[in-house]
């Protein structure tokens, strides 16, 4: 799948885009934040705040316990001010 | 009857003028036009800022402004809708957003927009960045544009 970061999420990973392939014992939203937080000290330092993060699944926001199963895109970014 | 709905996300500035006119040209069955335009301050908390820079989710933005644009159209009796988001680099005195509706009635186009305005705030996907004396920074959202979200929902 698919996985976009905005904003400092971005800043923090190094990364606008990238593929990943989660182990299947990934199921949620929330579990790939914990893994992708255990790839490297930039992924720890950029979801070192679960509750900080905001998550998109295929242009439509999702809650953490949400099931990551079928996504194309996964998007990890901070709660958004725009307007 | 569809009604003429227009969203935009650009980097150019808008003309209101001309956005109003696209909407109500020819039509006489719009009594009311509401415009809610948002303009990036000179300062933040007593600190100077030179410029915002706005970044956003290409795709999902659109979307997301969509949805909340049907919302409203379900909601409110409105004749017409249009919401500019303006992406990039905008200094102080520039126009950030754009939101337009109309309606035969004033109540209608008034409470749509400001819905509208709390939604996009709250969950459109775009982030400022200002620049200070102290450099960069994110903005933090705020919980009062949160607040301003329930108030639609709550009865």
């Amino acid at each position: 799948m698919k996985v976009k970061y905005f904003a400092w999420v971005r800043e923090r990973v190094g990364l606008a885009e990238e593929a990943v392939e989660p182990p299947a014992e990934v199921r949620t939203v929330a579990e790939l934040i914990g893994w992708l937080a255990g790839r490297s000290e930039a992924y720890a330092h950029a979801f070192e705040t679960p509750r900080a993060i905001r998550a998109a699944i295929d242009h439509t926001h999702v809650r953490p316990d949400a099931a990551i199963a079928g996504a194309r895109e996964i998007a990890f970014f901070p709660p958004m001010t725009g307007g | 009857m569809p009604i003429p709905v227009t969203i935009r996300i650009q980097q150019a500035d808008f003309d209101i003028a001309r956005e109003i006119a696209a909407l109500t040209v020819l039509r006489t069955d719009i009594g009311a036009v509401v415009t809610f335009t948002g303009i990036c301050r000179g300062s933040e908390g007593g600190e100077p800022i030179a410029a915002l820079t706005l970044e956003h989710y290409p795709g999902m933005a659109e979307a997301e402004i969509a949805r909340h644009a049907e919302t409203a159209t379900a909601r409110w009796p409105l004749t017409g809708l249009t919401v500019i988001h303006r992406v990039g680099r905008i200094e102080p005195g520039e126009n950030i957003v754009l939101v337009v509706t109309c309606s035969a009635h004033r109540g209608a186009a008034f409470q749509a927009a400001e819905f509208l305005m709390d939604y996009l705030k709250a969950h459109a996907p775009f982030w400022k960045r200002e620049e200070g004396q102290s450099g960069a920074n994110w903005v933090e959202a705020r919980d009062h544009d949160d607040a301003a979200v329930s108030r639609w929902t709550e009865r």
